[in-house]
């Protein structure tokens, strides 16, 4: 298996929708997991945005987040000002998504160029602190609209933006948004992710993706051949970051109410989880992870109160059994002692995901 | 005054953080990994303390000695059980190990304590001292806090540089492999590292919630994070970068909230991290490593 086939990827998700379609009309999916169904595509598009910098850029970013929660309070703000003039959904959706993800696109450039200059754990820590920052602006964050048009105060509270008699607050600071129309779809879900799958493996086979991988594989060398550093890097980061903004906005229509609380480090982190856990530049291996991860704590809910506990140690013993030669090695034993050799087609190489 | 007591509670918060951040870049200058469940290790030895404390009524004193025993060994397992399987693999995939470590101590702590928060009581009272006519009133914690970090930092850097131990943990730090040939048990001073790393988190814990009552099984995470913040500002890897860093980082914390901001405080800290890293990208007292080609 080659990595990131295209037919494979493609085939997998379109698949998956298909099966999940058929599903839900014989009314056979639970509706704890339909709930699940567009969080999970928004998660999806977030880890193979999130594997465009890790992975293939090969920059650990902590704050993926602070991008996610711009596109989601931008793609909001648009979709709610734009009810009254453009009833229709699917062209307010695109219009709300396309906005959410020009924000969090312009905000990775702005943080993209100083941020992109530092180096590994340093750079980690930079993009950490402004997905913080991120989350303590908006959280002062007022925006109103009226007759007049949008209206901005920050800091103060909602009196301060000076709506007009029936202007209403759609940020209202700590308090995020609340009374949103739910847009989101599973189709629409779906076909987000098609999009970010489309754009993110276009790049990586193009001729600036190999330029990406380059960097991240000897930065000096391939400096010394001219490939320009800042662009090829900016180029993956924003690219990554506007994604980002695009699941945020798909996410946020999905709820009723949204804080900016919501999406925190820990927000961060899972997404680098399913990265991680998928494999470093695997875009299927993303994909695959990000669905597993979003749906377990589901099916462990016989465990009830432990299933966070269980979660956390089945996370562990990935990485473990993964990484680590001799459980690597042990685990085999066991396979072979339980199924005769013969039975296990072996393909080497294939077992570990990551690069 | 004001600006006199903002002061003093900045170096007491940042004594805190300091105390976390010591841990870890002790861990980072040896293991070169992020230990992320560092910070619920605070929370850990907090919870012991408290427990110790007032379930059992023992002393605050050997209420703390405890809670330092706790995280010792708690440290040194997990390092054993986590860590230790992954030495050789990159860094990020530790990171994540450790991310999942501290998923499990929180869910843990969920489970045995309840997510209801605990009303921690200071283990040296809530007294507090008055100056110029009552103009000025130092808790009494603060002080204990801000001697406990510098008297921690003089030992801690006297162990390091005038022990066999010490040495070792420098040796390792700047080669592992050339350590071991010299006869050094590498992965005994990675568990002594550890061990220290969890004890001085212990008292971090205890002291942080002497100053800030609430105790939950998140409360270590947001400090850890800050303290991480701290070790990086200093410039990761520097004993006395984590101190200046993290004390530096709790001044700027508390100023923000008493200038500008009580919401915007953390943005203020993150926002002078940036421009610290812009101007100095390995931290303030970081190593500038050249590259070599």
């Amino acid at each position: 298996m080659k990595k990131n086939n295209i037919f494979l990827i493609y085939g997998t998700v379109i698949a998956a929708y298909i099966i999940i379609q058929l599903l839900m009309s014989a009314g056979a999916v639970t509706s704890s997991l339909r709930g699940q169904l567009v969080p999970i595509c928004a998660y999806i598009v977030m880890a193979v945005s999130l594997n465009l910098t890790v992975g293939v850029l090969g920059e650990l970013s902590l704050g993926h987040a602070g991008f996610m929660s711009i596109g989601a309070f931008t793609g909001v703000v648009a979709c709610m000002s734009l009810e009254s003039a453009l009833p229709p959904t699917l062209p307010r959706f695109v219009i709300s998504l396309l906005v959410g993800a020009a924000f969090a696109g312009v905000a990775g450039f702005l943080i993209g160029i100083p941020v992109l200059r530092l180096n590994g754990d340093y750079l980690a820590i930079v993009t950490l602190a402004f997905g913080e920052i991120i989350k303590n602006i908006i959280n002062c964050l007022y925006v109103g609209i009226d007759s007049r048009g949008l209206h901005l105060s920050f800091l103060t509270n909602s009196d301060a933006l000076n709506l007009e008699e029936g202007g209403t607050v759609i940020i209202n600071g700590p308090m995020g948004i609340a009374g949103i129309t739910k847009l989101s779809t599973f189709t629409f879900g779906f076909a987000l992710v098609l999009v970010a799958l489309f754009i993110v493996l276009n790049l990586i086979r193009s001729r600036a993706g190999r330029a990406i991988m380059a960097l991240r594989d000897n930065r000096i060398a391939a400096e010394s051949i001219g490939i320009n550093v800042t662009k090829y890097k900016l180029m993956a980061f924003v690219t990554s970051s506007a994604l980002a903004g695009a699941a945020g906005t798909l996410f946020a229509l999905n709820y009723s109410t949204i804080t900016a609380a919501k999406f925190n480090f820990n927000t961060s982190i899972l997404v680098l989880v399913f990265v991680v856990l998928g494999g470093l530049g695997n875009i299927w291996g993303s994909i695959i992870a990000t669905t597993v991860l979003v749906i377990l704590p589901e099916l462990l809910r016989e465990f009830n109160d432990y299933r966070m506990l269980v979660y956390a140690i089945v996370l562990i013993l990935v990485m473990l059994a993964t990484n680590n030669a001799t459980f690597k090695n042990t685990l085999r034993e066991l396979v072979n002692k339980i199924i005769p050799e013969k039975l296990i087609k072996r393909k080497e190489g294939t077992t570990d995901g990551n690069s | 005054m004001t600006f006199l007591s903002y002061l003093i509670s900045g170096l007491s918060l940042g004594s805190v953080y300091a105390i976390i951040a010591l841990g870890y870049t002790m861990v980072y200058g040896i293991a070169k990994m992020l230990n992320f469940a560092h910070g619920d290790v605070i929370m850990v030895g907090a919870y012991v303390c408290f427990f110790a404390m007032t379930r059992w009524g023992i002393n605050p004193v050997f209420g703390i000695l405890l809670a330092m025993a706790v995280c010792t060994v708690l440290g040194v397992i997990i390092e054993r059980l986590a860590y230790k399987p992954l030495r050789a693999v990159p860094s990020l995939f530790v990171l994540i190990t450790a991310i999942g470590m501290s998923y499990f101590l929180q869910n843990a702590a969920q489970l045995l304590w309840t997510p209801n928060p605990k009303v921690f009581t200071s283990v040296v009272g809530n007294a507090s001292i008055k100056l110029f006519d009552g103009q000025l009133s130092i808790s009494v914690i603060a002080i204990v806090t801000i001697a406990a970090c510098f008297v921690i930092m003089a030992v801690l850097s006297w162990y390091i540089n005038n022990t066999k131990m010490g040495k070792a943990m420098r040796a390792c730090s700047e080669d592992k492999g050339a350590a071991q040939l010299m006869g050094i048990s590498v992965n005994l001073t990675i568990s002594v590292t550890f061990a220290i790393g969890s004890a001085l988190a212990a008292v971090a814990g205890v002291l942080l919630c002497s100053a800030y009552p609430t105790l939950m099984p998140t409360t270590g995470a947001m400090p850890g994070i800050k303290a991480f913040t701290a070790a990086v500002f200093g410039g990761i890897g520097s004993i006395p970068g984590a101190m200046i860093g993290g004390i530096m980082l709790g001044i700027i914390e508390i100023f923000g909230k008493g200038y500008i901001s009580t919401q915007l405080s953390d943005a203020v800290v993150f926002a002078v991290l940036i421009i610290v890293l812009l101007v100095k990208p390995t931290g303030i007292l970081g190593k500038q490593i050249n590259e070599k080609v």
